[in-house]
Parts: structure tokens; C-alpha cells; sequence
């Protein structure tokens, strides 16, 4: 597992957020995302845990502060390659499955066989190959996400940044899913931002969670999850797990009081 | 226990006999009413004798109707052409938007049966017909398209914006797509629209002598107190309304099947 010495991959220094109808989001957010890590933001809504997440993938600008990205000029790849996966699926209803996910290729100018390859190799990776000419409609809530996160991974990126993205499924299909991208993650080695309002799915997930608190959004805490990969059902039902989600739910209810 | 497809297939048929069970009585009733009460054809003329009409006068019939088909396909399709267009221009520049769209307006709220007589002082005949029929098709088209083009999915957006999409790409792959549903129903009201439009300016044409399309025919048949050929015509036109109608549906249909609520099977 990375080491706390890991090399940063952005990091967040002073970042503001205020919005033009005035509601501070962020104010003063200190974050160092580590290269290979799973980082989850965790904390109550309006804490902005997701401002945060757009701000690093520059679709949302800081009103204070600064995002660097130490690799960047090193990267040689034109730039850090972002994947993001948003709270809905966010697919295109008007087209199959294997278009929605070349989607990002697609945009980038790659050549269409190469595209093909990549979105057959994503999809795959999800499970869902047998699916590349189906329309989104025609599949559940949980296959949905699986497309999204296939879309996200078909670039390969550099960091993999994922807004609550199974609040709304169900607790089976969150559980599969939950495992399911801990293999992917683990395959892949991509550096992973996860916002989730979830003790259980952040402590099961991450190697690192920061807590945050409300008004104005800020990192209230920092937990460490030691607790080795592969990570499975036994975790999820360990005494160890049940531990770290107690002091995990602790550090949430001191930011939520803190935030009041 | 009932079966569920065949309780479909019930309905279906229902929703096509019923309407013609209707229609059959009605026409029982007027031909009934005609003939008990002895009513001169130049006051109601009989459904067996429009029948009649309309084959006797059927080469003149047919021939007028095509003419006011022609113009009506045409301004349906400037209309769809520069509907969709104009909303295009307006989405991707906003000065534009504000410059044109009240004049946008202004062509769809004033009454095209009080423009078309002036249409047809300014410009020959068949091209002042067919503009009424753009006017009136066209507006449905611009809003429709450009309510459309704002309604794509903000999260979309953004993964567009994260992807570094152009503007061109932004367009034609996501806003376009997105405003396919809104397109189609904007069609679907301008093609009758435009066949309105057509009718108004052809019987406005007509009351000046010269034309030859099927509302020109009524005006004339009116004119001569023919009112079984007024019915005949009438007939024709309502016809040949349907029939737009059920072809952008089906249009609609085929093109939005795999995707959109509006044409997707009950079952699922």
C-alpha cells in the first residue's frame, strides 16, 4: 500500500469556494491527494465534499487559494488525464453502451480502432463486454454505473475522481460494486478521490479518509485505514472493520457538531 | 387469469374500431337526415353524393391537391431547415438570439391570413403561398429546437467540458442528440401548420382569380354554390392532414424508439 511518503498527485492549498448567490463552500480546504491512493471525503452534505472534487477536475474555479499538480510537467501525456464518475450515470440515453464510453476517446481524436480496443478492454473490466450494443435504458441502476465507471477508466487516467457514485443504488448492488472497484482499483494502481456521506463504504474502500465539516466546508480530521487488500466480505464483517467504523463515525459526529 | 398481451391487443383494436363505429353512424345519420328530410344538395349534400363528386371530379381533385401538397412539403421543409438552423445560430451566439428572436416572434403572432394578402401583392403567386406556409411552420420548429438545445444534462455538460470538447463537438454530439425529441414534436405541429398555412394563402390568392390548388378549388366551388365538390375538397384536405400527421409521428417513432419515454413500448 502507498506509503504515507507516496508523491503527491494535486494538492489543494488555501482553496476557497464562494458561489455568486454568496454561500461560502469551501474556506481555507488544505488536501494532498497521494499518487496510488483511495482517498475518500467524507462528511455531511453541504459540507463540499463534491466543490472540492469538481474544483480538482477544473470544472468549477477556487475563488481563493491554489491546485497544483506537482507530475505535471512530467507527465508526458499532454496534461493529467481525469476520469470522473458523478453521482447518476450521466450516460447518453441516445446511444449504445460501447458509444458511451467512447465518448471521451472519441472526443480526444483517437484513431477508431484504437478507440475500440480501449472501450472493449473498460468494459470488460467491468463486466460488461456482452453488453457494448445495448441502449442504457435497457440496464439496471448498477449496470448504469458500471458503464459510467468503464467511461471514466477508458482513458486510463491519473486520478479517478467519483462523487458519491452509488449513493443511489441499492445496498446489494452497492456491495458488488463496492468490491468490484477495489479490484479495479488494485489492478490498475490509479490514484482514486471517492465523496461518499458513507461510513461503512469510505472505511471499506479507503486507505485514507478525510473528514469534513460544515459552513464553511473545511477538513475537520484525517483517518488512516491500515487494514491490508484485498479487502471482501470478511473485512466487511471483521471486528476490525466494525472498529475503524466506530472511530470513523466518531470523527463524522465531532465534524457534524463542529459544523453546526 | 386474463392474458396481459392479448388485454393489449384488445385495446388496440378497440382504439381502431371505436372511432370507425362513429364515423359510420354519423354517416348513417346525415345521409338518413338528407334524404327524409328532402334537403337540396346546395344547402347539405349527402355523404353518398360527395362520394360521388369526388370521383367524378377526381382528375381535377387530385390535381389540386398535388399542387397544395408540393407547396405544403415545401414550407415544411424551409420551415424545419430554417427552424433548426436559426436555433442553432441562436444557441452558439447569444447576440444573434437577441437581436432576431422578437422579430421571430412578431412572425408568428400576427394572424397569416392578415399577412397573406399583402404577401400576395409583393411577390408571384406560388412563392406567396408558400411563404404563409414557412411563416407559420417555422416558428414551432425554432422554439421547439431551442428549448431543446438548452435542455441537455448539466452533468453531461461538464464531462463534455472535462474531455475538452469543442464547441463543434458540444453541438453535434451532445446538444443535437439531446434536442432530438424536442426537434421531432416541433415538426410534427409545423408539418400541419404548414398545410394551414398553404390553405390560407391559396384561398386568399383565390378571391384574386388565379391559383389552382385544392383551397383554391373550394373558394371557387363556394363561389358557385358547388358544395358537394366544397365537401369533396374538404374531404381531401382533412386527408392529406392525417396523413402528415402519422408519418412525422412515425418518424418520431422510428427514431426514438431505443431511447426517449415519449416512444417507447408500455411494456417493460
Amino acid at each position: 500500500m502507498p506509503a504515507p511518503a507516496s508523491p503527491s498527485i494535486v494538492a489543494l492549498h488555501g482553496v476557497g469556494k464562494t458561489f455568486p448567490n454568496g454561500t461560502t463552500a469551501l474556506a481555507g480546504l488544505e488536501l494532498d491527494v497521494r499518487q496510488g491512493e483511495f482517498l475518500s471525503l467524507l462528511g455531511p452534505s453541504g459540507c463540499g465534499k463534491s466543490t472540492a472534487l469538481r474544483i480538482i477536475a477544473g470544472l468549477s474555479e477556487p475563488s481563493a487559494g491554489s491546485v497544483t499538480w506537482p507530475q505535471q510537467a512530467d507527465a508526458g501525456n499532454g496534461g493529467h488525464r481525469i476520469g470522473f464518475v458523478f453521482q447518476e450515470p450521466t450516460l447518453m440515453p441516445w446511444t449504445t453502451v460501447f458509444n458511451n464510453v467512447l465518448l471521451p476517446l472519441k472526443l480526444k481524436h483517437v484513431a477508431r480502432d484504437q478507440a475500440a480496443a480501449s472501450v472493449a478492454a473498460a468494459l470488460d473490466r467491468v463486466g460488461l463486454q456482452k453488453f457494448s450494443d445495448a441502449y442504457p435504458r435497457e440496464l439496471s441502476g448498477g449496470m448504469r454505473m458500471r458503464v459510467s465507471i468503464a467511461r471514466a477508466l477508458v482513458t486510463e487516467p491519473d486520478l479517478l475522481l467519483m462523487d458519491e457514485p452509488f449513493a443511489a443504488l441499492d445496498e446489494i448492488t452497492r456491495f458488488k460494486l463496492n468490491n468490484d472497484l477495489l479490484e479495479v482499483w488494485q489492478a490498475l494502481r490509479t490514484t482514486v478521490v471517492f465523496v461518499t456521506h458513507s461510513v461503512f463504504e469510505s472505511v471499506f474502500l479507503s486507505n485514507r479518509i478525510v473528514v469534513m465539516a460544515a459552513r464553511p466546508g473545511r477538513v475537520f480530521a484525517e483517518l488512516a485505514i491500515d487494514a491490508p487488500y484485498p479487502r471482501d466480505q470478511n473485512f466487511r464483517t471483521s471486528a476490525e472493520y466494525a472498529g475503524l467504523c466506530r472511530r470513523t463515525s466518531d470523527a463524522l459526529a465531532q465534524a457534524m457538531a463542529a459544523g453546526g | 387469469m386474463s392474458n396481459p398481451s392479448a388485454t393489449a391487443h384488445h385495446g388496440r383494436v378497440l382504439r381502431v374500431a371505436l372511432p370507425i363505429i362513429v364515423l359510420a353512424l354519423i354517416l348513417f345519420a346525415w345521409e338518413a337526415i338528407v334524404r327524409i328530410g328532402n334537403i337540396p344538395p346546395y344547402v347539405l349534400p349527402a355523404p353518398s353524393l360527395i362520394l360521388q363528386t369526388l370521383i367524378a371530379d377526381g382528375p381535377l381533385l387530385w390535381h389540386s391537391l398535388l399542387v397544395t401538397l408540393l407547396t405544403t412539403i415545401e414550407g415544411f421543409l424551409l420551415a424545419a431547415i430554417g427552424g433548426v438552423g436559426l436555433a442553432v445560430m441562436f444557441n452558439q451566439f447569444r447576440l444573434l438570439e437577441y437581436s432576431l428572436y422578437p422579430y421571430a416572434v412578431i412572425l408568428q403572432v400576427t394572424p397569416i391570413v392578415a399577412v397573406a394578402p399583402l404577401l400576395l401583392i409583393y411577390l408571384p403567386q406560388p412563392l406567396a403561398v408558400l411563404a404563409c406556409a414557412w411563416i407559420v411552420a417555422f416558428f414551432p420548429v425554432l422554439a421547439n429546437t431551442t428549448l431543446g438545445l438548452n435542455s441537455t444534462d448539466r452533468n453531461l455538460a461538464d464531462l463534455f467540458a472535462l474531455y475538452g470538447a469543442s464547441r463543434g463537438q458540444v453541438l453535434w454530439n451532445l446538444k443535437l442528440p439531446a434536442a432530438l425529441p424536442y426537434i421531432l414534436g416541433g415538426l410534427r405541429i409545423a408539418g400541419g401548420l404548414s398545410l394551414i398555412g398553404a390553405v390560407v394563402a391559396e384561398i386568399a390568392a383565390g378571391s384574386a382569380g388565379a391559383g389552382s390548388g385544392l383551397a383554391y378549388r373550394i373558394a371557387e366551388a363556394g363561389y358557385r354554390l358547388n358544395i358537394p365538390r366544397m365537401f369533396a375538397a374538404l374531404l381531401l384536405l382533412a386527408v392529406a392532414g392525417i396523413v402528415i400527421f402519422y408519418a412525422l409521428s412515425l418518424v418520431n417513432y422510428l427514431a426514438l424508439r431505443r431511447w426517449h419515454e415519449s416512444a417507447l413500448e408500455q411494456e417493460r
